[in-house]
C-alpha cells in the first residue's frame, strides 16, 4: 500500500491542512451531488460494512447535521457502539475529511468505529431522503451558521418549518441538541424550538443525566475552539413529543 | 465574457412564459382559460362569454397567471400567478370576492373540498392558507392576509391538493418531492404534522392528482420530469405503480428525442379514476393510461393523437358530466417577443370510466364546430377563432424552454463551472499542487 501524503504516518490519520474549505457554503444552491431518491435507497453495506455482516435490518438512529470535522460523532461512536449514526455536511472536502478519518480509525482501532459513517449532502434540502419517519433518537445541530442578516435568516439549519421536517424524522421522545457560541442564534434556535407543538424541553435534571450533552462543547472542534477563546454557549436541548 | 451574460438575460426572459391553462367547472357550467395575464371564462349553460366583475378593490391580473381553480362545489374559482395576487371569484356572479396578495409570485393553488380554505404556494417554497368566511351575495370580503403553514426548503412549489376529507394538504415540488401534511383546524396553527413524503420520481414533480373525489380514497397520482406517472397510497407515502411514458409514445425511440424531453406536464382523471389523461411534453395528443386502483396498477392504453394541426396540450381538464377531456394549449408570450398571448382549445369526447377492462372504447376528439357554444367559445376562450398553425408550434417551442429553464436543475461544464466563480475574492491565487 503506497504511503497517503496527506495522512499523518504515524497515526494514518487525514491531516486537516490538506482539506481546506471555505467556511461556508450556500444551501440555497441546486445541488449535483447524488442524493438517494428514498431512505430505502440509503446504501448501508457501503457506510457500516462490518455493522450490516451482523445485523441487516439496522438503522440510522443518531444524524449531526452539519457535522464538520466529525468530532461528536468521533467521541460518539464508542458511547453507542450498537447505534448506527451518520454526519452530513455540505462541503465536499470536509466530508471528504471526516470520510478519511473514520477509516483511519477503523484501521486503527480494529471492531471500533464501525457505527459511523458521514455523507455529503444538503440536510436542509434532503433530510427526508434519508430518514424515514420516526427513524432517528438524536440530531444534532452544533454550532451551525449564524447568518444574521434578516434576509439570510431562511438559510439557518433551525427555522420554524425545517422543524416540522425534523419531527417527521424523530421518533416521539427523540431528542434535538443544538449549541452555538452566537448569542443571537442560540436565542434563535431555542425560541423555534420552544414555539414549535411538537417539541418540549429537557428538565435540568434530565439535562445533567445525559452523558450527550456534555460532549456538545467539549468534543467537536468548534467547541474546544470556544473554549479555549473562553467563550459562552448557548445551548437548547428539545425532546420530540406526541401530537394529540 | 459578454454572451454568457446575454445567454443568462434570455433564459430568464424565457422562464417567463408561461403556459396556457384551463378549467372546467365541477358540473359544467362554465370552462376558464388563463393565458398570459388573461383570464377568460366561457358560460357553457347559456353560450355566452361571462364578463369578471372585480369588487375587491385590486386591479384585475397584471402578470402572467399560473394557477387556476375550481372548488370541488363549483361555487368557487380561484386564480393566481406572477402578479402575487390570489383572486377568490363566486362562480355565479363571477364577481371576485377577494384579492389575497402574496409577498412572491404564486406557483399553485388549491381550494378543501369544503370550501373553507384556499391554499396556494410560492415560488420559494412557502405554502399559505386563508379561511373563506360564510360570504354574502353581495358582499365582498375584505382583503385578507394569508397566513404560513408550511414550507418546502426553498423549491419551486409544482402542484398544491387537499385531500378528499380535507385532512391533508400534499404539495409537489421540483426536488422530486410531493409532502403530505396534516391540515390545522386554524390555518394560523401551521401544518407541522407531516403524514407521509412520496419519494420515487427522479426529477422535478410537475403535478399532482387525487384519483377520486370519494372521500375514503387514498390514493395520488403523479408525474414529473422524469416522464413516469406514479401511483401513491398517500397516507403511508409508499409507492404503488409507476409508469414509464415515454417509451410508450413511441416519441422517444422513432426522433431520437432525449427522454428528459418528455416530461409529463399535466394529467387528470376520469370520476371514478379508472382512466388517466396525460399530458407529454412534444406530444401532439394525449396519453391515456387504465388505472385499476383494487389492484393497485397503472398500465399504459393507448395514445389519442390529435390530427390536423401541431396540437400539444399545455394544460388538460376533465368535465365529469358531459365525459369530456377540455384541452388547452398556449403561451403567455412567445420567445419573449412583445407578441400577444396565444391559446388554442380541444375538446374529446368519450373520456369516461368504463364498465368493463375495456378501454377500447370510442374517444373522438370534436372538430371546432362541434364544440358545445361553438365558435363563440373559441372566440372566448383563444381570443380568436383561427389560429396560425406556425405560431403554435413557436408556442409549443416557448413552453417548453421555459418549463425546463424554471424546473430542471442547471448543469454546468467544469471549465463553466470555474468561469462563473470568478468573482469570488476567496480564491488563492497561487495554489501549490
Amino acid at each position: 500500500m503506497g504511503e497517503n501524503p496527506t495522512h499523518n504516518k504515524k497515526t494514518g490519520l487525514p491531516r486537516k491542512r490538506f482539506y481546506r474549505a471555505r467556511a461556508h457554503s450556500n444551501p440555497l444552491s441546486d445541488s449535483h451531488f447524488p442524493i438517494p431518491i428514498s431512505p430505502a435507497e440509503v446504501d448501508y453495506s457501503l457506510h457500516y460494512p462490518e455493522m450490516v455482516k451482523v445485523d441487516g435490518s439496522k438503522k440510522i438512529q443518531f444524524a449531526d447535521v452539519g457535522c464538520g470535522f466529525g468530532g461528536l460523532l468521533i467521541a460518539l461512536a464508542p458511547l453507542f457502539p450498537d447505534t448506527l449514526m451518520v454526519g452530513m455536511e455540505l462541503r465536499d472536502k470536509v466530508t471528504e475529511y471526516v470520510k478519511e478519518r473514520i477509516l483511519g480509525l477503523r484501521t486503527t482501532n480494529p471492531g471500533q468505529y464501525q457505527n459511523v459513517s458521514v455523507v455529503r449532502t444538503n440536510s436542509m434540502k434532503y433530510i427526508p431522503n434519508y430518514f424515514g419517519k420516526g427513524q432517528l433518537k438524536k440530531m444534532f445541530f452544533l454550532f451551525p451558521d449564524p447568518h444574521f442578516k434578516e434576509k439570510n435568516h431562511r438559510r439557518r439549519v433551525i427555522s420554524p418549518f425545517l422543524l416540522d421536517e425534523y419531527a417527521y424524522v424523530l421518533a416521539v421522545g427523540g431528542i434535538i441538541y443544538t449549541i452555538t457560541d452566537v448569542e443571537e442564534l442560540g436565542e434563535w434556535m431555542k425560541s423555534c424550538l420552544e414555539e414549535h407543538p411538537m417539541f418540549e424541553p429537557l428538565t435540568t435534571e434530565e439535562l445533567e443525566a445525559d452523558q450527550v450533552v456534555k460532549l456538545l462543547s467539549t468534543a467537536t472542534e468548534e467547541g474546544q475552539k470556544v473554549a479555549r477563546n473562553d467563550g459562552q454557549t448557548f445551548r437548547a436541548v428539545y425532546r420530540r413529543i406526541a401530537t394529540h | 465574457m459578454e454572451e454568457t451574460n446575454m445567454d443568462d438575460c434570455e433564459q430568464n426572459r424565457e422562464s417567463e412564459v408561461a403556459p396556457a391553462l384551463i378549467a372546467v367547472h365541477p358540473t359544467h357550467q362554465s370552462v376558464a382559460v388563463a393565458v398570459g395575464s388573461n383570464l377568460r371564462v366561457f358560460n357553457l349553460q347559456e353560450g355566452c362569454s361571462v364578463s369578471l366583475v372585480d369588487d375587491s378593490g385590486v386591479h384585475m391580473h397584471k402578470d402572467s397567471i399560473r394557477a387556476i381553480r375550481y372548488g370541488a362545489e363549483g361555487k368557487l374559482f380561484v386564480s393566481a400567478g406572477d402578479d402575487k395576487l390570489v383572486k377568490i371569484w363566486l362562480t355565479d356572479s363571477w364577481r371576485c370576492i377577494s384579492s389575497v396578495s402574496s409577498e412572491k409570485r404564486v406557483s399553485a393553488v388549491a381550494v378543501s373540498n369544503d370550501g373553507r380554505f384556499v391554499s396556494f404556494a410560492d415560488k420559494f417554497g412557502v405554502i399559505y392558507a386563508v379561511e373563506i368566511e360564510a360570504f354574502h351575495e353581495n358582499q365582498s370580503l375584505p382583503n385578507k392576509k394569508a397566513v404560513p403553514i408550511l414550507a418546502h426548503y426553498c423549491s419551486i412549489i409544482t402542484s398544491l391538493e387537499f385531500s378528499p376529507d380535507g385532512r391533508y394538504i400534499i404539495s409537489a415540488d421540483r426536488d422530486f418531492k410531493i409532502r403530505v401534511s396534516v391540515f390545522p383546524e386554524k390555518p394560523s396553527d401551521g401544518a407541522h404534522e407531516i403524514q407521509s413524503f412520496c419519494l420515487g420520481h427522479t426529477e422535478f414533480v410537475s403535478c399532482a392528482f387525487i384519483c377520486s373525489k370519494d372521500s375514503q380514497q387514498r390514493y395520488l397520482l403523479s408525474g414529473g420530469g422524469d416522464s413516469t406517472v406514479r401511483l401513491w397510497d398517500f397516507t403511508c407515502g409508499s409507492l404503488l405503480d409507476t409508469c414509464h411514458i415515454g417509451p410508450e409514445t413511441g416519441l422517444s425511440q422513432s426522433k431520437g428525442v432525449d427522454d428528459s424531453l418528455l416530461a409529463v406536464t399535466d394529467l387528470c382523471a376520469t370520476r371514478g379514476g379508472s382512466l388517466i389523461a396525460v399530458a407529454i411534453q412534444s406530444l401532439a395528443g394525449v396519453v391515456l393510461l387504465s388505472c385499476n386502483l383494487s389492484a393497485r396498477s397503472l398500465r399504459f392504453a393507448r395514445v389519442v393523437p390529435i390530427p390536423g394541426e401541431t396540437f400539444i396540450p399545455t394544460s388538460i381538464a376533465a368535465a365529469y358530466s358531459s365525459n369530456q377531456l377540455w384541452m388547452v394549449m398556449g403561451a403567455s408570450t412567445l420567445c419573449a417577443s412583445d407578441s400577444a398571448p396565444l391559446a388554442r382549445v380541444k375538446v374529446v369526447d368519450g373520456f369516461c370510466d368504463s364498465n368493463q377492462d375495456s378501454v377500447e372504447h370510442e374517444m373522438l376528439v370534436l372538430e371546432d364546430k362541434d364544440i358545445r357554444g361553438g365558435e363563440q367559445l373559441l372566440q372566448t376562450l383563444q381570443g380568436s377563432s383561427s389560429i396560425e398553425k406556425d405560431a403554435l408550434a413557436t408556442a409549443a417551442e416557448a413552453v417548453k424552454t421555459a418549463m425546463c429553464n424554471l424546473l430542471i436543475k442547471k448543469q454546468y461544464p467544469s471549465e463553466n463551472r470555474e468561469f462563473r466563480k470568478r468573482g469570488r475574492n476567496d480564491k488563492k491565487v497561487n495554489k501549490k499542487k
